[in-house]
């Protein structure tokens, strides 16, 4: 008989750490939100109640509202910075991997900082320039004759959730940049030649041999999107506070959730229907993200090099 | 076994009644972080003067931690023995779950009016579970210097009120009025339920609302929010996305005229502003018309139930409740008003301003402070809404009451019918 292999304990020990630091952060936390939305608070103590509290956020018509208006207002926030950020995103790359382009470290890391700022100083510095009262914003259009563009952005219903997007993608687009531009600069010599051997040169170039082939990675931005939008919260709260004014117009699921699980001012916190709100954020997002790697992911063609 | 017990109990009673002989130390919590060299320097020394016994500890948290800290504290059983209390239903809880002790029985309630008390009481009234210390009065703050140079006068009624706004506004030197609605709580705490008293008549209305009488779409309470609409034609330039503390610096930089204001701002008004100011309280309807002020009951004290030196606090609560307090307190912190019905020498002007009007004016609170706020939709964040709303010109005043009472009628039974 030959000798038994022996078990490979290596691998279990190495795994240990990363497995039980994530176990410990992310999975036991996420089924205690799952387990916790099951509960409800009565006069005299937590009671198991199954679905009721989803029920109540669907079914009671002034849970419903606020749960589909602050959905909505996620969806456009989402479709803002899919539509600009990673276009824009993508556009930067392209200009950046062009080899005659001057100075293009400093505009790959003036574009990239804003990135690792923290939100607090985003949303506050933008609250200054968009001030009509200190900004600079009112200022500069004045010096261009275009003051009667101005219009105090933040605080008008029609259009505060697009400023806020648009400052997030402001702050953002650094991302799809650097991912798109790294993947650029991966596409061998020997394919570009050959593509102007066959006379593609310039504009087509990039349309019929370069985006084919930084697929992939748009698709990885597009899904990293998704996920960092529909989680977002900082943004929001720094900007426009817990309530998401004006008149709840940039109220988005994070700022929702917050809202209903600490409580606001005299509405007192009730960490159930949060939790019950987190846990629909949760599925939106698995859902999301499924749709993507079986929809999606599975039909794009990957070529090897 | 027993033998240890009896040992045990009499070394206890031994160390107790050493203890009170000799230094009793007690605690108190608050979130007054901003107030603390206060207590050092002012409360405590003038207590401990008294009873050199007793030894106090100030021990504040930060304000938005406060409410969550002491609640585990609490259940922890490590609270401090004198217990901060915020008013109405915060507070009202931890009395119902037994941890505030029923303060009703103290002599030193008889010092304070009704509607001071009404913030740490039961619904019926009939228990009284925190000594009121301090409420902030509203009001109007204006430039006194503006107002000098465009001869106007503090207006007394609506009508003068909107007379003055009209030649500040003709002149064009001075935002005549300093609010923004980005922040929506300026909007309804310095806008809806500064001038709204005058209109629902304080506490009858207030009182209406709770019973069920009255109705958030009853003329009395539409009224102030179509003042509020009126108000938007005085507004600095974008006032929509003008927050709080713009509000503040753009009257302390001088460049506006009048300011709807709560009175604690009157001390960090009077370190960065270099020009004179004045106060005037709500105008109004008619000449000869009783004024309403909100005299909001902000903070008071309670015993934490589980305290093991209830004597020492007693003492305490005792000295609080009485007329010492409220001069020091006063006079230290002006804008943060004493509750105790007996006179207190201010000496600050601009407080003393605000302090006068109690003397003609009828008091009343924020209406949707008590009880009112209890439920979902919350009546007083829908109040933020409602009046930014109008202000923004996105609701009409009829249409924005309609949904504050659709709101309030969803979950407080009273309404229903």
């Amino acid at each position: 008989m030959s000798e038994r292999t022996p078990f490979r304990w290596h691998i279990a020990v190495f795994l240990a750490p990363a497995v039980v630091i994530y176990t410990l952060v992310m999975i036991i936390p996420l089924f205690a939100t799952l387990d916790l939305s099951l509960y409800s608070a009565t006069e005299t103590g937590t009671k198991f109640v199954g679905l009721e509290n989803f029920r109540t956020l669907f079914g009671d018509a002034h849970w419903a509202e606020q749960f589909w208006n602050a959905f909505w207002n996620n969806v456009w926030f989402f479709l803002i910075n899919m539509a600009v950020q990673n276009p824009v995103g993508i556009a930067l790359a392209a200009l950046l991997s062009l080899p005659r382009l001057r100075f293009a470290a400093l505009y790959r890391s003036a574009i990239f900082v804003p990135t690792i700022l923290s939100f607090v100083i985003v949303g506050f510095v933008w609250k200054l320039i968009l001030s009509p009262i200190w900004g600079i914003a009112p200022s500069m259009l004045a010096a261009i004759g275009l003051r009667h563009l101005f219009e105090p952005w933040l605080g008008q219903e029609t259009t505060a959730l697009t400023t806020v997007a648009l400052i997030s993608v402001w702050q953002f687009i650094g991302i799809p940049m650097m991912l798109i531009y790294a993947a650029l600069l991966s596409i061998p010599e020997e394919v570009i030649e050959a593509a102007e051997v066959d006379g593609i040169t310039g504009m087509a170039q990039f349309w019929k041999i370069k985006l084919p082939l930084i697929l992939p990675s748009i698709g990885i931005i597009s899904i990293l999107t998704f996920v960092g939008n529909f989680n977002a919260f900082d943004l929001i709260y720094v900007a426009q506070g817990a309530l998401a004014g004006p008149d709840f117009s940039t109220d988005i699921l994070g700022t929702f959730m917050y809202r209903t699980f600490f409580g606001f001012q005299l509405q007192l916190g009730d960490p159930n229907m949060g939790a019950t709100i987190a846990s629909v954020m949760f599925f939106i997002i698995l859902i999301g993200v499924c749709l993507y790697l079986f929809g999606i992911q599975r039909r794009l063609r990957r070529y090897q090099f | 076994m027993k033998s240890y017990a009896i040992a045990a109990i009499l070394l206890g009673t031994a160390l107790a009644g050493n203890a009170a002989l000799a230094e009793t130390t007690i605690t108190i919590e608050s979130w007054r972080n901003d107030d603390l060299p206060i207590w050092q320097k002012e409360i405590i020394p003038a207590f401990e003067k008294d009873h050199p016994d007793i030894k106090v500890v100030f021990a504040p948290s930060a304000p938005t931690e406060y409410n969550a800290a002491l609640n585990s504290k609490l259940d922890a059983g490590t609270a401090g023995d004198l217990i901060t209390c915020r008013p109405y239903d915060a507070s009202l809880a931890l009395y119902k779950k037994g941890q505030l002790a029923d303060l009703s029985d103290m002599a030193e309630m008889k010092n304070f009016p009704e509607v001071a008390k009404s913030a740490w009481q039961t619904d019926d009234g009939a228990h009284t579970f925190c000594m009121p210390m301090a409420s902030v009065i509203h009001g109007f703050i204006y430039n006194k210097d503006a107002f000098d140079e465009l001869g106007i006068t503090p207006p007394k009624t609506v009508d003068e009120f909107y007379a003055d706004l009209d030649k500040i506004k003709a002149d064009g030197s001075y935002i005549p009025l300093d609010m923004g609605t980005h922040d929506q709580w300026e909007a309804a705490t310095m806008g809806y339920q500064n001038i709204g008293p005058t209109y629902w008549k304080g506490e009858e209305g207030r009182k209406a609302l709770i019973a069920g009488t009255q109705k958030l779409t009853d003329p009395d309470w539409v009224e102030p929010l179509k003042q509020l609409a009126k108000w938007s034609n005085y507004l600095g330039d974008g006032y929509q996305a003008q927050t709080y503390p713009d509000s503040q610096n753009l009257f302390t930089l001088g460049r506006a005229a009048i300011y709807p204001a709560g009175s604690w701002e009157i001390p960090g008004f009077e370190a960065q502003a270099d020009f004179k100011m004045g106060a005037f309280a709500p105008p109004v309807q008619k000449v000869g018309d009783t004024c309403y002020i909100s005299d909001q009951p902000d903070h008071a004290m309670g015993l934490n139930a589980a305290s093991k030196n209830k004597d020492a606090a007693m003492t305490f609560l005792q000295w609080l409740g009485g007329q010492d307090f409220a001069q020091i307190y006063a006079n230290s912190l002006p804008g943060f008003f004493a509750l105790n019905s007996a006179p207190v020498d201010l000496k600050d002007p601009l407080a003393q301003e605000f302090l006068s009007w109690r003397k003609d004016c009828k008091s009343t609170i924020r209406s949707t402070y008590q009880i009112l706020s209890r439920g979902t939709p919350n009546l007083e964040n829908a109040t933020w809404a409602a009046s930014a709303n109008v202000m923004n010109g996105t609701q009409t005043p009829e249409e924005a009451a309609a949904d504050l009472q659709k709101d309030l009628a969803s979950w407080y039974k009273p309404q229903q019918n």
